[in-house]
C-alpha cells in the first residue's frame, strides 16, 4: 500500500516536472478514448433511435403487400396486381391464433380544408383497430368505431403536423373539415409519433374508415386494400405467424403447389435488421479507428517511459543504492506509466462527452452516454498504462545498483 | 554493541569478472576485519580494486568466493532484494558525485531511505530533520541541490547516511569534487562523527592527505591487501568556513 501511494506521489512529481512532454504522450490516448466514448454514445443512441422509430411504426408488425404483376418474364411494382382484399384482413384475424390485430389500408392523396386554411396530406382508410396494430395513443378526443366503419362515416382522426397546419392553437375535436370534396368530422387528435427512419413524417396523415375513403376518395375494384398490416401477439410468434398468414393467403388465393405467393409479406425485425447490419458495421469501423489511436497512444507511452527510464538511471542507481527494491522502481514507472494513460483517459472521456453532445446537436442525432462505455475506456486507458508500462518499467528495475550509479 | 564488535568481516573474499572469454580477477582474497568505532581509509592507485571492495562491502554486490559477515550476518549470498534491504539497514553511502535527487528538496532527499522502509512521513520528516541539523544544514532544509554548494550538497548526503542510524557509513572518494577548503570541512565533520558519535566510517580515496585523517589506512594492491596499518595520530582536518553544525561548533 504505501510503496503504490508513494509510487503515486512520485509520478504526479514526475508528470507535472515534464508537462508539456506529459500532454504530447497522452494525446494518443485522449484522441482514442474520446473516439470510443463519442463513437459508442451516438452509436447506442442510434440503436435507440432505430428501436424508438420501429417501435413508432407499430409492434411486432408484419405488413402483407399485394403481388406483381408477372407478364412474359416482365415483372411489375409491387401491387401491380390487386390481389389482396378486406376478406382476406378479416381471415386473417379471424384464423391466426398468433395474430393481435389486423388492419387493412388504403391510402389516398387529398386536400384537406378549414375555412380559408388548406394543407395537402395523404388520407388512410382502415378500421378502427388500426391504432391497436400501429401502437398509436390518441391525444384527445376517441376513434372512430366498428359503426362508423359500417356506415361509411365521415369521421376522420388527424395528425399532429396536419393539426398544427389547419388549427393552430383551436380545439379540432369536433370541427368539421372538408376532405377533397367530403365534409368530415375531426372525433380524434392523434398523438405525434415523429419521424419514420426514412425522413417521412407519420404525423402528416389522416385516418378515416376504409369504407368512407373507399366511397368518397377512391372508388375501387371490390374490397381491395394496398396493404394489410398484423400486428403479432408476441415477438416470439414473428415467424411462426409469419408462415401461418402465408399458407392462408395461398390457400384462399389459390396458388397452386410450387407457384410463387401472389402477395409479399415483411416484417419489420427484418428492416430493423438491415439498419442495426448498418450502423454496427459503421461503429465497428469507426471502433476499429479509436482503437488504433489507443494502440498508438501506448506505444507512445511506452516510448517516453523508455527516454523517461534512460533519463533517470543515476536516479534509479541511487534509490537502489539507499534501499528501493527493484519491486519499489517497478511500482514508481508502473505507476507512471498508468498515471499518465489514465490522464489521457480521463482527458479523453471529457472531450468524447463533449464532442459527441456537440455532433448529436449539429447533426440531430440522438447521443446516449453509457456509464459502461467510460468504465471501460477509463479501464481500458489504466490497462494501456499496465501493459506499455510494463516493459520500460521492467527494465529499470533490473538495472543494476553499480552500473546505474556509473551512468552519466 | 561494545566498540571492539567487528562491524565488517571478510574471509578471503575474491570477485571474478567474466566478459565472454576474458576472465578478470579483481579481488584474489581478502581478508579483513573492521570493528565497530574504526575510522579506516581505504586506497590504492586506480585498478587495484579498492572499488570493487567497496561495491562488496556496501552490499552493491555480491562476492563470488568467500564469506562477508556484515555485522554478524552473512550477506555474501543475499539476492538482490535482501541486499537492498541490508543496505538500507545497515549502511549509509556517501559517494563522490554526492548522488542526490535533483529537483528535490534536502529534507525529501534525506527522508529518502526512511521512505523506503515504509516509515510513516511524521517519523520521517522529524529524523531527517534531525539529521540534517546534525550536519549543519538544519537551516537549509527546503534547498534543493541546485541551490547549494558543493560542500553543502556533500553534506547533505552524509545527513542522508546518518538518518538509518547505520552500522558503518561508506564514503567512496567524499571530497572528490570538492575544493581543498570544502574537502577539509568534509573531512572534520567526518571526524567529528567519528569522535562524538562513535560511528564506524569507511572511507574509500586515493588522497594520502585525505587518508592521514581515518585512524587505520588500508592499501589495495592487485586485488589484495597491500599493507594495512594504524594511523596513530591522524591529522586533524581543520575547519575553515563557518558552520553551524554542533558536532563541529564543538569540537574546537
Amino acid at each position: 500500500m504505501g510503496m503504490w501511494w508513494m509510487a503515486f506521489r512520485l509520478a504526479l512529481r514526475s508528470l507535472t516536472r515534464n508537462k508539456l512532454r506529459a500532454a504530447l504522450t497522452v494525446l494518443g490516448i485522449l484522441i482514442g478514448v474520446a473516439a470510443v466514448v463519442a463513437m459508442t454514445a451516438l452509436g447506442d443512441g442510434a440503436s435507440a433511435s432505430i428501436q424508438n422509430q420501429m417501435g413508432a411504426l407499430g409492434v411486432n408488425l408484419l405488413w402483407v403487400f399485394p403481388g406483381s404483376n408477372t407478364s412474359s418474364g416482365v415483372r411489375g411494382e409491387v401491387g401491380s396486381r390487386p390481389t389482396l382484399s378486406e376478406d382476406d384482413a378479416e381471415a386473417i384475424a379471424r384464423e391466426l391464433f398468433t395474430v393481435q390485430a389486423v388492419a387493412p389500408v388504403i391510402t389516398a392523396s387529398a386536400q384537406v380544408v378549414v375555412g380559408a386554411r388548406n394543407y395537402a396530406t395523404r388520407v388512410t382508410g382502415s378500421t378502427p383497430d388500426y391504432l391497436r396494430v400501429r401502437a398509436w395513443p390518441i391525444a384527445r378526443g376517441a376513434a372512430f368505431t366498428d359503426a362508423d366503419l359500417r356506415l361509411a362515416a365521415r369521421t376522420c382522426m388527424i395528425g399532429e403536423t396536419v393539426r398544427r397546419a389547419l388549427f393552430d392553437q383551436a380545439d379540432p375535436i369536433g370541427q368539421s373539415i372538408r376532405i377533397g370534396r367530403m365534409p368530415c368530422t375531426v372525433v380524434a387528435l392523434l398523438a405525434p409519433k415523429g419521424q419514420g427512419s426514412f425522413g417521412q413524417d407519420y404525423d402528416d396523415t389522416v385516418v378515416m374508415p376504409i369504407t368512407a375513403v373507399r366511397a368518397r376518395l377512391r372508388r375501387t375494384p371490390g374490397r381491395e386494400v394496398d396493404q394489410i398490416m398484423v400486428s403479432v401477439r408476441d415477438q416470439e410468434l414473428m415467424t411462426r405467424a409469419q408462415e401461418q398468414l402465408t399458407a392462408l393467403l395461398r390457400q384462399r388465393h389459390r396458388v397452386p403447389e410450387g407457384e410463387e405467393n401472389d402477395f409479399m409479406v415483411r416484417n419489420l425485425q427484418d428492416l430493423m435488421a438491415t439498419l442495426e447490419r448498418t450502423r454496427s458495421t459503421l461503429s465497428t469501423l469507426l471502433l476499429a479507428i479509436a482503437c488504433i489511436a489507443l494502440l498508438v497512444g501506448g506505444i507512445g507511452v511506452m516510448n517516453i517511459m523508455l527516454v523517461s527510464v534512460s533519463e533517470r538511471t543515476r536516479e534509479i542507481g541511487i534509490r537502489l543504492a539507499i534501499g528501493a527494491r527493484s519491486a519499489d522502481i517497478l511500482a514508481q514507472f508502473l505507476v507512471e506509466a498508468v498515471t499518465l494513460s489514465t490522464i489521457g483517459g480521463v482527458a479523453g472521456l471529457a472531450l468524447g462527452v463533449g464532442a459527441g453532445t456537440v455532433l448529436g446537436r449539429a447533426m440531430e442525432w440522438t447521443v446516449r452516454f453509457s456509464p459502461t462505455a467510460a468504465l471501460i475506456a477509463f479501464a481500458t486507458s489504466g490497462g494501456i498504462g499496465v501493459v506499455f508500462g510494463f516493459f520500460p518499467a521492467r527494465r529499470a528495475a533490473q538495472l543494476d545498483p553499480i552500473t546505474a550509479l556509473r551512468h552519466e | 554493541m561494545s566498540a571492539s564488535d567487528t562491524v565488517i568481516k571478510m574471509e578471503r573474499v575474491e570477485k571474478v569478472y567474466r566478459t565472454g572469454e576474458l576472465v578478470f580477477h579483481a579481488l584474489r582474497g581478502i581478508t579483513l576485519d573492521i570493528a565497530a568505532g574504526e575510522f579506516v581509509a581505504i586506497g590504492g592507485p586506480s585498478g587495484s580494486g579498492k572499488s570493487t571492495l567497496m561495491n562488496l562491502i556496501g552490499c552493491l554486490d555480491r562476492p563470488s568466493a568467500g564469506r562477508y559477515l556484515l555485522a554478524g550476518h552473512d550477506v555474501s549470498g543475499l539476492d538482490a532484494d535482501a541486499r537492498a534491504f541490508a543496505r538500507n539497514r545497515l549502511i549509509g553511502f556517501v559517494f563522490q558525485g554526492f548522488n542526490l535527487l535533483a529537483r528535490t528538496s534536502a529534507l525529501e532527499n534525506v527522508e529518502l531511505p526512511l521512505a523506503y522502509r515504509g516509515m510513516g512521513s511524521k517519523e520521517r520528516r522529524r529524523r531527517a530533520t534531525e539529521s540534517l541539523t546534525l550536519v549543519g544544514l538544519g537551516d537549509k532544509l527546503d534547498n534543493t541541490p541546485a541551490q547549494l554548494s558543493g560542500g553543502q550538497q556533500q553534506r547533505v548526503a552524509i545527513a542522508r547516511a546518518l538518518v538509518t542510524d547505520p552500522k558503518v557509513l561508506l564514503a567512496d572518494e567524499p571530497t572528490g569534487n570538492l575544493d581543498s577548503r570544502t574537502t577539509e570541512d568534509v573531512l572534520a565533520l567526518l571526524q567529528g562523527l567519528h569522535r562524538d558519535h562513535g560511528l564506524t566510517i569507511v572511507m574509500v580515496t586515493h588522497e594520502p592527505e585525505v587518508a592521514q585523517c581515518a585512524g587505520r589506512i588500508i592499501v589495495v594492491r592487485d586485488g589484495l591487501i597491500g599493507s594495512d596499518a594504524p594511523n596513530p595520530a591522524p591529522r586533524r582536518a581543520e575547519l575553515h568556513t563557518g558552520s553551524t553544525s554542533p558536532l563541529l561548533a564543538g569540537g574546537g
